[in-house]
């Protein structure tokens, strides 16, 4: 099996999340089964230019189809975005760890994510909306930079009118008509009712706020081990061989991208690394 | 090991030959544009013979010896790394057809088998780490096939340069493992050590003549003055917790300040693992390659992450060299990523030397300021 070689990759249909931001629904051509956890990434290739890394966000039981949304960023990412339905990619994937579904089962789930609706904690909503009897509660806590920045403004709403799911959104800068809350998402924990001792938290955006989201986690009584992060770094091969994602002695592509706290603690936020 | 006797020095062709015999592309070292390289060697003439190096921090000279030795010199920018992890090479191609179908493959050519004459100890113990990176969990395939067919003559070192310091990092000078044949060279011819059947079945075809005991003394003897001729080392401390717990040390600041970024130490490190992937469309766009090519942890690139680079400053990139190679190196692979062969200091164009940095780094009591 050679790890670099791209699958085939149709584009089944094409939506628009954001002015920069599309979900791309894929189905795989060559037939063969396709199998991922939550929280796990592939490497999505557009011809002639080259591959990036990308979250898968759709839930792994979904009838062969895939989804990813993506963020027109740089050259692929663009290229990406632009593409039409019935447009051929390549993808490679999954890789890496992902978040720890079966640990969290029993245990009330609280979700921080920062940034443009974080895809590696979408996927992780929606495993367990579909498997909602093996959880306990579920908190989805966003922060926005701008009300704009928020998609999938729909979801949140049917999300939150779900039985024990709490959503709660924190924008940074409020723009006129917005009437949730303002600041930081790590300001949201003063509203929230953990129990700490059955509680596993996942976090994923900018480190910053993953770094603050997890003290002020481990403050309000979280066990350390029970936070969970989602990293990024520059991938390229996704196996652990070009050394781009490396953050320490972990390769963020195949030890992660998900982590526990203490495994990022002492490097998270320490510039350079 | 076995040793297996003495090939006179005249008959060392015997051994191209027998190698040439079994389909192998024999490659050593010989003299190219200043530098000792290892490059195609069909004939025991283009040896360097007579030839020795003078390196010193930034500096690389080749001179003149009385000598009828082949291997009187210690190390070139390089040697087998290239041959196993190509510094460019095609992982795949995709072409497009007019339904904007896609269709991807494989480039794998397997090449002739390389037998590689002359490996140093510091190169097979940097193989030794290679192999562990690149044949680990996942398998790279090109690597693979290489590696597999791969046959490997070492050569104990007797010469040691003034920046090698293998015997510090415990991976010489003599070539402990990992090769078919080892030979050392002495004035008269080259004793022959057998490492694996392989060797053995091409040692059979030489014309070996019994050795004798003061030979293999005399062998011994210069192995030992090459490690004992070494006056560079690494301290033998605890690296990898020494150095993190000094990511805020002045020293990064001092030596990013020399530190030109270029590159050279990572390209030339037989370590050094990192590449950058990239696709190359042909002219008319129906077809594309996807290559790889050897990066650096002092590129811009090498960190960059949407719109953003992790190591914006020389200070965050050498810290990253050093934190790597002589720290996470031990989780990752279970020991340094430093075999002591010392080309980061030669060929770093400022003479920076990892020995000096590492040293000054990790050897006072230096604490993070606000700690008791
Ligand atoms: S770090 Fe320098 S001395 Fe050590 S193996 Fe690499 S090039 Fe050789
Ligand atoms: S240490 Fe020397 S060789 Fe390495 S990047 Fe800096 S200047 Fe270049
Ligand atoms: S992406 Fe290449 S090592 Fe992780």
């Amino acid at each position: 099996m050679n790890p670099y070689l791209p699958r085939e990759a149709q584009i089944i249909k094409r939506s628009e999340e954001s002015p920069n931001t599309v979900s791309l629904l894929l189905r795989l051509t060559d037939g063969q089964p396709y199998d991922f956890a939550p929280g796990q990434f592939n490497m999505l290739y557009l011809y002639g230019c080259g591959e990036v890394a990308i979250s898968v966000v759709s839930d792994a039981e979904d009838s062969g189809l895939l989804m990813h949304t993506i963020r027109a960023l740089g050259r692929v990412t663009r290229g990406l975005t632009a593409l039409k339905p019935g447009g051929r990619i390549g993808l490679r994937g999954p890789f890496g760890r992902g978040w720890p579904m079966t640990e969290a089962e029993g245990q009330d789930v609280v979700i921080v994510t920062g940034g443009l609706g974080c895809a590696p904690s979408v996927s992780v909503i929606h495993h367990i909306l579909s498997r909602r009897e093996r959880y306990g509660r579920l908190s989805i806590l966003q922060g926005v930079k701008h009300t704009d920045d928020l998609i999938w403004r729909a979801q949140y709403d049917t999300w939150s009118a779900l039985p024990d799911v709490e959503v709660m959104l924190a924008a940074d800068v409020a723009e006129p008509g917005w009437h949730g809350h303002v600041g930081l998402v790590t300001t949201l924990f003063d509203r929230l009712h953990l129990a700490a001792d059955r509680t596993v938290a996942m976090l994923c955006g900018p480190e910053v706020m993953m770094r603050a989201g997890a003290e002020g986690l481990q403050v309000l009584g979280l066990n350390a081990d029970s936070i969970h992060l989602s990293m990024e770094r520059n991938m390229q091969c996704a196996v652990g061989h070009c050394g781009h994602c490396q953050i320490g002695a972990h390769f963020v592509c195949r030890n992660g991208p998900v982590f526990r706290w203490p495994e990022v603690r002492s490097l998270l936020g320490t510039r350079g690394f | 090991m076995d040793n297996s006797g003495i090939l006179p020095r005249g008959a060392l062709q015997s051994l191209l030959d027998a190698l040439t015999d079994r389909g192998y592309r024999t490659i050593g070292p010989q003299v190219r544009d200043n530098a000792i390289q290892y490059l195609d060697l069909a004939d025991v003439g283009q040896l360097p013979a007579g030839w020795t190096d003078d390196q010193a921090p930034g500096s690389y000279r080749l001179s003149r010896v009385e000598s009828p030795r082949c291997f009187a010199w210690a190390t070139g920018p390089q040697a087998l790394k290239p041959y196993l992890f190509c510094s460019r090479e095609v992982l795949w191609r995709a072409e497009r057809d007019a339904t904007g179908k896609l269709d991807f493959s494989t480039s794998q050519t397997n090449g002739a088998p390389v037998a590689i004459i002359g490996a140093r100890a510091c190169d097979l113990a940097a193989l030794a780490l290679q192999d562990r990176h690149f044949l680990g969990a996942i398998r790279d395939p090109y690597y693979d096939a290489r590696r597999d067919t791969l046959f490997i003559v070492a050569l104990h070192c007797a010469f040691p340069a003034d920046t090698c310091f293998c015997a510090s990092t415990g991976d010489g000078p003599r070539a402990k493992q990992g090769f078919d044949l080892a030979l050392s060279e002495l004035d008269e011819g080259f004793l022959v050590e057998v490492g694996t059947e392989r060797g053995a079945a091409v040692a059979a075809q030489l014309p070996l003549q019994p050795s004798r005991p003061e030979q293999h003394r005399q062998a011994e003897q210069e192995i030992e003055e090459a490690a004992h001729q070494q006056f560079r080392q690494l301290p033998s401390r605890d690296l990898q917790s020494a150095l993190f717990a000094r990511l805020e040390h002045p020293r990064w600041d001092a030596v990013a300040a020399r530190c030109l970024s270029c590159g050279n130490c990572t390209s030339v490190c037989p370590t050094c693992f990192c590449h950058a992937e990239q696709d190359v469309p042909a002219l008319g766009g129906a077809r594309t390659e996807h290559v790889r090519e050897w990066d650096s942890c002092f590129s811009v690139g090498h960190s960059h992450l949407h719109g953003f680079v992790v190591r914006p400053e020389t200070r965050h990139r050498y810290r990253q060299w050093l934190t790597h190679k002589l720290g996470s190196w031990h989780t990752q692979y279970g020991r340094s990523g430093c075999v002591g062969c010392g080309r980061c200091i030669t060929w770093c164009p400022v003479g920076i030397d990892i020995t000096e940095e590492a040293t000054a780094i990790t050897g006072d009591n230096w604490e993070p300021r606000g700690s008791a």
